[in-house]
């Protein structure tokens, strides 16, 4: 979506400047998505998910490419498993796993693990912290949990609709 | 359409563990369907028909029995031999359109021929949206969209690759009646069109009775 008015600018480029095409590339090109129900497609494997994902990124196709990601995120094991046949850590694994896949300049991650409990919300998240630093993403997640909030190099407090602290 | 899409169910069961001990989900169902035909799965919630599309498909397999597709036996091909047969020759559509929030409808519908490795994807999905009525709406995210016309980028999806079968779960069962008879509409066009088996479950009479044939499950059983 677009605001009304003001700027938002990704890596120098001004998104409110650019055409629908190019947001989608944008899109597409330099940024990942993670939210809080894992939006994989119930009729593919983990591995069909991430492998859709580098397929649409530009990166070059490749199940393989896509195995060794999951292996990464230590779901060597379940990688022809169909989401219905994984946990909810699984699951939000692989959603880590998809978003990671065109290797993406920015991650974004609305409430990753909100539904998840506080063991396996950890862990996530402990995975997304390491992506972050081995891969120089740039990380910009959404949370209602204070402590997680805290882990973050900068939080930024919004209430009623404007930034409340920074 | 590449392979034979006749569909023969075979003295299908499937078992469930439950903390109060096994549970058949299906006992013993049989059935075939000739290729290109349509059939509606009706009968009671919990009666079955999820399960039993969900072993059509070879997203699950029976605890015994066997489904066969043309002449391959689904039930007895390796997790990854199932995986390639349902992107290559599958097309599912689901009640929930499960479009993905980030990705334009044109991205949702180019998935499908992106996984099977088909160049040039961007124009075969955009006419199939055009023929779908949703031209316009190609680069629109799925958020801005109704749930009609989200559910008509899912049935673009499910058949863009041309499957030889089409496996439709409540596809309107989150639809109001006239976006249900479109949706309806729609499916049964796009089958016709591209030679497809279309089996779906219903709890929609009137979207049943629109199929050539309809299979009642009752308690895992077809009655």
């Amino acid at each position: 979506m677009r605001p009304d008015t003001g700027r938002i600018s990704i890596g120098g480029q001004q998104m409110d400047q650019l055409d629908d095409d190019a947001r989608a590339n944008l899109r597409a090109d330099r940024i990942g998505f993670v939210l809080q129900s894992d939006n994989l497609i119930p009729f593919l494997t983990a591995v069909e998910n991430v492998e859709l994902a580098i397929g649409f990124g530009q990166v070059r196709r490749s199940t393989e490419r896509a195995r060794e990601l999951l292996s990464d995120l230590g779901l060597a094991h379940r990688m022809d498993h169909l989401p219905r046949q994984l946990s909810g850590g699984e699951s939000q694994r692989v959603a880590v796993g998809v978003a990671l896949a065109n290797e993406p300049d920015l991650l974004l991650a609305d409430e990753v693990v909100g539904q998840l409990d506080s063991t396996t919300a950890t862990d996530v998240m402990e995975m997304i912290f390491k992506a972050s630093r081995e891969r120089n993403l740039t990380v910009l997640y959404v949370t209602h949990d204070e402590q997680l909030a805290r882990q973050a190099h900068h939080s930024l407090r919004l209430a009623d609709r404007r930034v409340v602290a920074a | 359409m590449s392979v034979d899409a006749s569909i023969t169910v075979d003295s299908v069961v499937v078992e469930h563990q439950t903390s109060s001990g096994p549970v058949r989900a299906l006992n013993g169902v049989s059935f075939t369907v000739d290729s290109g035909s349509s059939v509606a799965i009706t009968g009671p919630s919990g009666g079955g028909k999820s399960t039993l599309l969900g072993v059509i498909g070879g997203l699950a397999l029976p605890t015994s029995g066997s489904v066969r597709i043309g002449d391959s036996e689904i039930s007895e091909l390796s997790e990854r031999d199932r995986s390639d047969f349902r992107r290559a020759h599958v097309g599912f559509v689901y009640q929930a359109d499960n479009l993905l929030p980030f990705l334009t409808l044109l991205e949702n519908v180019g998935l499908q021929l992106a996984l099977n490795g088909t160049p040039s994807g961007t124009g075969r999905s955009l006419a199939v949206l055009a023929n779908l009525g949703l031209a316009g709406l190609a680069y629109r995210l799925p958020d801005h969209l109704s749930g009609g016309q989200r559910q008509r980028a899912a049935v673009a999806r499910a058949i863009v690759h041309q499957p030889a079968i089409i496996l439709a779960d409540e596809p309107t069962g989150a639809l109001d009646a006239a976006n249900a008879v479109g949706v309806i509409d729609l499916l049964l066009g796009m089958q016709h069109e591209i030679g497809a088996t279309l089996i779906m479950v219903t709890h929609d009479r009137e979207a049943a009775g629109r199929l050539d044939r309809q299979i009642h499950l009752r308690d895992g059983r077809v009655s």
